[in-house]
């Protein structure tokens, strides 16, 4: 049987190059399992979605109470909802710990420049997945949220206004909107995500996994040319990463069961009435993953600025972003992993990631408040956002000068 | 047929050209696709104008309709808010309208046809949030000490007068929006049609 299907169709041979034999490095620790971790979030949400789907209706009139019907009349539909309400966030979770493993380990250095920037394109889409998913519950903070963000566009010069009323399909956010929203966020994105998620994984078969060490685990193989530091992926790493999924579903139906709302960080109470154009909610925040580049669109406020304030928040939070698709080209270092990186390095990215926790936590406050020490929240969101930026620009400087320790020939464990 | 009959101009220019047709074409293509996202007639016909009646609207009281999908605001405004206009001049960012925020008969100091009625769309310039009335003077208002009425957005703290002009120093660049409108009598103001050659002279 299986011969008459490896004649027609290369099973064991993909099986073999991609879990019996794939010679992942032995020394993986806990930041290695949210890769997997994310890849089983996203068919959850496909699988939760689809069940969804059978019972929302992507109608103004009746998109709300489609909502409310899941979560009254449908059996078990409030749990299949919360689900997908959860796993939205904690794929955030999730997908932030993985990119921060990559800031740890420099698993975004050559030759894996390919596989942090497919990487950074499933992030992007994820926020668009996540951002469109938003809307389709058609509460007031659904309605206003997606009417702030497509305004946004309405700041690019001379084609902004006719841009922001084409993606609304309408002169403010609509029924129109929230059709089309709902086709790219059950059709587009989740098939755009899943061909970005296999290129993602055949860029990093084709070059190998980096470890903790962030050393080449190929340069060591035993006379059958297998890597002496490497471990196949299956049986080790599958049953490793079952004993951290497990971990991880006891906190995520721990959410679902006694905390779905996650006091208003995973389903903001402004949501739970109906979208109203009339009223905009009286604290308009965007959801928590979103906040950091939130905030960095509101800290700039100099209006002499040319083109106004408006246009150059939008413009820093794209920034924001492009710095990290840059970032296999702005660090210098000779190592790999923070483990022999020196004090700069160590210390910009302690910063970096302080910075960024900061920014998070303004963004769910009003700016003009003093929620820190002293200063207004706009001044602290100024300065987090400078040194946000100050870790990208400066990298190529104090990677360059910054003291390495040698690298062990062998993997530590 | 051997590699030495091998034209490789006419194949490079072949190519070249193939694959310029098939782009066009892919272009071509992608135009109905892209259109059909636009608003749609049904959208744009929604722009139908709105009557209002004013009759019940009250001194120094405000209502909200809904025009286009966005709230108007209509504001009878009483002597006394209409004079304090006139103290604003200094904190405001375009007092006297410049900028093409209104039609032509609402381009006075303040900003409506009747001096007391204000017509404005309640959307802020800023990121098209719908600023909340402070009408109430002073601290009371939760804005600030010496707050002379006007309108709050809450979300990025935008402030405008009982005018609808926007404040310096605040994230909206421009004054709210005059929607075209007219009256069609004592008490009737039509939101969405500018008025007739005629009832302009008045």
């Amino acid at each position: 049987m299986s011969n008459w299907i490896d004649d027609r169709f290369p099973a064991t041979k993909v099986w073999e190059e991609h879990f019996s034999k794939y010679f992942a490095p032995k020394n993986f620790n806990f930041w290695y399992y949210f890769g997997g971790i994310a890849v089983v979030v996203l068919v959850l949400q496909i699988l939760t979605g689809i069940f969804l789907t059978m019972h929302y209706k992507p109608d103004a009139q009746l998109a709300f109470a489609s909502v409310e019907h899941i979560m009254r009349d449908v059996p078990g539909g409030w749990f299949i909802r919360y689900m997908h309400s959860t796993g939205a966030s904690l794929f955030f979770v999730v997908v932030y710990m993985h990119m921060f493993r990559g800031l740890l380990y420099g698993s975004f250095k050559g030759p894996r420049e390919l596989v942090w920037i497919i990487g950074m394109v499933i992030f992007v889409a994820l926020m668009a997945e996540a951002f469109m998913g938003y809307l389709l519950p058609w509460g007031n903070m659904s309605y206003w949220g997606a009417q702030v963000i497509i305004s946004l566009f309405g700041a690019i010069p001379i084609i902004g206004d006719g841009l922001s009323e084409w993606i609304r399909g309408d002169f403010v956010v609509s029924d129109a909107t929230l059709n089309r929203f709902f086709a790219f966020h059950v059709i587009l994105l989740p098939l755009l995500l899943a061909l970005l998620v296999y290129l993602h994984i055949v860029a990093l078969h084709k070059v190998g996994s980096n470890n903790p060490d962030g050393i080449d685990v190929k340069k060591h193989k035993d006379e059958n040319g297998k890597p002496l530091d490497a471990i196949p992926f299956h049986p080790y790493y599958t049953v490793k990463d079952m004993f951290g999924l497990s971990v991880f579903f006891m906190l995520f139906f721990g959410i679902v069961f006694f905390v779905p709302e996650f006091g208003g960080w995973f389903l903001e109470k402004d949501n739970f009435t109906p979208a109203n154009i009339l009223q905009t909610p009286p604290d308009i925040v965007p959801l928590w993953y979103f906040t950091p580049f939130y905030s960095i669109l509101r800290a700039v406020t100099w209006e002499w600025l040319p083109g106004g304030a408006k246009l150059w928040g939008v413009l820093a939070m794209g920034l924001s972003l492009a710095m990290l698709f840059l970032l296999p080209w702005l660090d210098r270092a000779k190592v790999r992993s923070i483990r022999y990186r020196g004090y700069m390095y160590k210390t910009a990215l302690t910063i970096f990631v302080i910075a960024f926790v900061i920014l998070g936590y303004l963004g769910t406050k009003h700016p003009a408040h003093i929620d820190l020490f002293i200063f207004e929240n706009v001044i602290w969101a100024q300065v987090c956002m400078v040194l946000y930026f100050l870790f990208f620009l400066l990298m190529p400087w104090y990677t360059s000068r910054d003291t390495s320790k040698a690298e062990p020939d062998r993997v530590t464990g | 047929m051997s590699n030495a009959s091998l034209d490789d101009g006419r194949r490079r220019f072949l190519t070249v050209v193939t694959s310029g047709v098939g782009l066009v074409g892919c272009a071509a293509l992608a135009v109905p696709f892209v259109s059909s996202m636009a608003p749609s007639a049904r959208a744009k016909a929604a722009g139908a104008p709105v009557e209002v009646d004013i009759s019940q609207l009250e001194l120094g009281q405000m209502l909200t309709i809904e025009w286009r999908g966005k709230p108007v605001w209509i504001v009878n405004r009483t002597a006394d808010m209409l004079q304090g206009l006139d103290d604003l001049v200094d904190e405001l960012s375009d007092p006297t309208s410049e900028q093409p925020q209104q039609p032509v008969y609402a381009t006075n100091e303040y900003r409506s046809i009747r001096p007391e009625i204000l017509v404005v769309v309640g959307i802020c310039t800023h990121l098209g949030c719908a600023p909340t009335k402070k009408f109430e003077l002073g601290a009371a208002s939760g804005v600030s000490k010496d707050w002379k009425g006007g309108f709050y957005c809450p979300c990025h703290g935008s402030l405008f007068d009982l005018a609808g002009r926007v404040y310096r120093n605040v994230p909206a660049p421009t004054n709210l929006e005059v929607p075209p409108y007219s009256y069609i009598g004592e008490n009737q103001i039509l939101v969405g049609v500018d008025p007739q050659e005629e009832s302009k002279d008045v």
